[in-house]
């Protein structure tokens, strides 16, 4: 039977960029077909009804909606270079800081770069503690997958280029050698990888982006 | 340590639905385990230096190395103990559908009781009709993804869902007790009958603390005055942006 997957995401999101890692990754062929989120297509619709967001992955009409539940469905579904270690303990280790890093993480690194002044000290100072919490996951590894790149790098690529990006436009310095020298190293190691620059979007098209959120902030 | 019971710890606390879901679990699966009560108003050195990062319970120790998030801890039991009954399905779609709704489950329903602790008069109706709206979300949806086939006790086992929804059964319960009503089943009859159902399962009945125990400790601790730790959660309720 003919494999049909299909991919709705958005060029820039660092949600469906992780997406488009995996897949290709593990040498899956797939339709990517773009959204546009002040217009959503009725497809992503009936395949999101509930939180109406990309990305979705739509393998043989079947629909999966969040990126960690979509990425847990790739891995599980077509086995080569699998993102995931065989030991249970070091799988549930490694879902623990995709959970972290979505729930906690990005959130406070996003926010410390878009925080209003009176906020940006607090914000700063939380978005860091996590990062020091990453650096300490990190420790002598290359990756957080050890030797290859899994899923906790997949999902962290959000700090390796979105975040870079974003505090070069904002003047925010987070994430730097000097602070945080093994995470900076690892960022650079990650968007180095052939696998992860491929499938990153251009970073001008980021740095536009960021430019014009922060011009409209004004 | 000696004997089997100490290569598997529990730090948790008798209140907590997240607790009771993993003792349930290792239940069902015959794991001997340990229970260390937790006490969250001055955590112990066993606790922060297991779960560093988010200093909460659950936390499973298995020979000696520590799994927080009860639903990673989940996945964990059902992945290292694969003898029955399993947890989760062999079909990697039916188990993202599961992985889906319980995420929905935990950062949606669950995380709504908070404004409603926390808010009084027609705020407070307001975030109770937005739980409300969230039950009905979750209702439909279990509907149109499982189609006929309920993942809440299916073939009268109890699954990944069952353990998710059902160790809140309780707690509901109490809250009506204690805080405020937010149950009307006519609105979300679907939602009741499950959690009804669930509480009622025998394996689930003997595992969930008696609900007037946990209405006075929600008197105790989401009535002023405060604990620091609560204080603190609401503090930053507060100072969150509204939707």
């Amino acid at each position: 039977m003919a494999e049909e997957v299909k991919l709705f995401g958005i060029r820039g999101s660092p949600f469906s960029h992780r997406i488009e890692i995996a897949l290709k990754l593990k040498g899956v062929s797939y339709e990517y077909i773009e959204e546009d989120l002040q217009n959503k297509s009725p497809l992503l619709l009936k395949y999101n009804p509930v939180h109406k967001k990309i990305p979705v992955l739509l393998h043989n009409g079947k629909p999966i909606a969040e990126s960690i539940v979509i990425l847990e469905y790739i891995e599980e579904t077509w086995k080569t270079n699998p993102i995931l270690p065989a030991d249970p303990y070091e799988r549930a280790i490694a879902r623990f800081w995709a959970k972290f890093l979505d729930d906690k993480c990005m959130l406070a690194a996003w926010n410390a770069c878009w925080a209003k002044e009176k906020e940006r000290e607090k914000a700063m100072e939380e978005a860091s503690e996590g990062l020091k919490t990453l650096e300490g996951e990190l420790k002598d590894k290359k990756f957080f997958g050890g030797d290859k790149v899994g899923m906790v790098d997949i999902v962290a690529t959000f700090i390796a280029f979105w975040l870079t990006a974003v505090q070069e436009v904002v003047g925010a310095d987070l994430l730097t050698p000097e602070k945080f020298p093994i995470l900076f190293k690892w960022s650079e190691d990650l968007v180095g990888c052939p696998i992860i620059k491929e499938n990153l979007p251009p970073r001008d098209l980021l740095t536009a982006n960021f430019r014009a959120r922060l011009e409209s902030s004004k | 340590m000696e004997g089997k019971e100490s290569e598997v710890v529990l730090i948790g606390t008798w209140a907590s639905a997240f607790c009771k879901r993993v003792e349930l679990a290792l239940k069902l699966k015959g794991i001997p385990y340990e229970f260390v009560e937790e006490d969250l108003e001055n955590k112990s050195e066993l606790l922060l230096r297991n779960n560093p990062v988010h200093r909460k319970v659950p936390v499973l120790l298995h020979k000696g190395k520590a799994i927080p998030e009860s639903l990673v801890i989940l996945e964990y039991i059902d992945e290292y103990w694969t003898k029955a009954p399993r947890l989760l399905p062999d079909d990697p779609y039916q188990r993202a559908k599961i992985r889906f709704w319980a995420n929905y489950h935990d950062e949606k329903i669950a995380q709504a009781i908070t404004p409603i602790i926390f808010s009084e008069g027609k705020e407070r109706e307001k975030v109770i009709e937005d739980f409300q709206q969230l039950l009905k979300v979750f209702e439909e949806g279990i509907e149109r993804d499982f189609q006929g086939k309920s993942p809440f006790l299916h073939g009268g086992n109890l699954g990944f869902l069952d353990l998710v929804v059902g160790t809140y059964a309780c707690n509901y319960q109490a809250f009506h007790d204690s805080i405020a009503v937010v149950f009307e089943t006519e609105k979300n009859p679907q939602f009741f009958s499950w959690l009804m159902a669930l509480k009622d399962h025998p394996r689930i009945k003997e595992t969930l603390p008696p609900s007037d125990k946990l209405a006075t400790k929600y008197k105790e601790l989401f009535l002023p005055p405060y604990s620091k730790r609560i204080a603190t959660i609401r503090e930053r309720y507060l100072q969150s942006p509204k939707a």
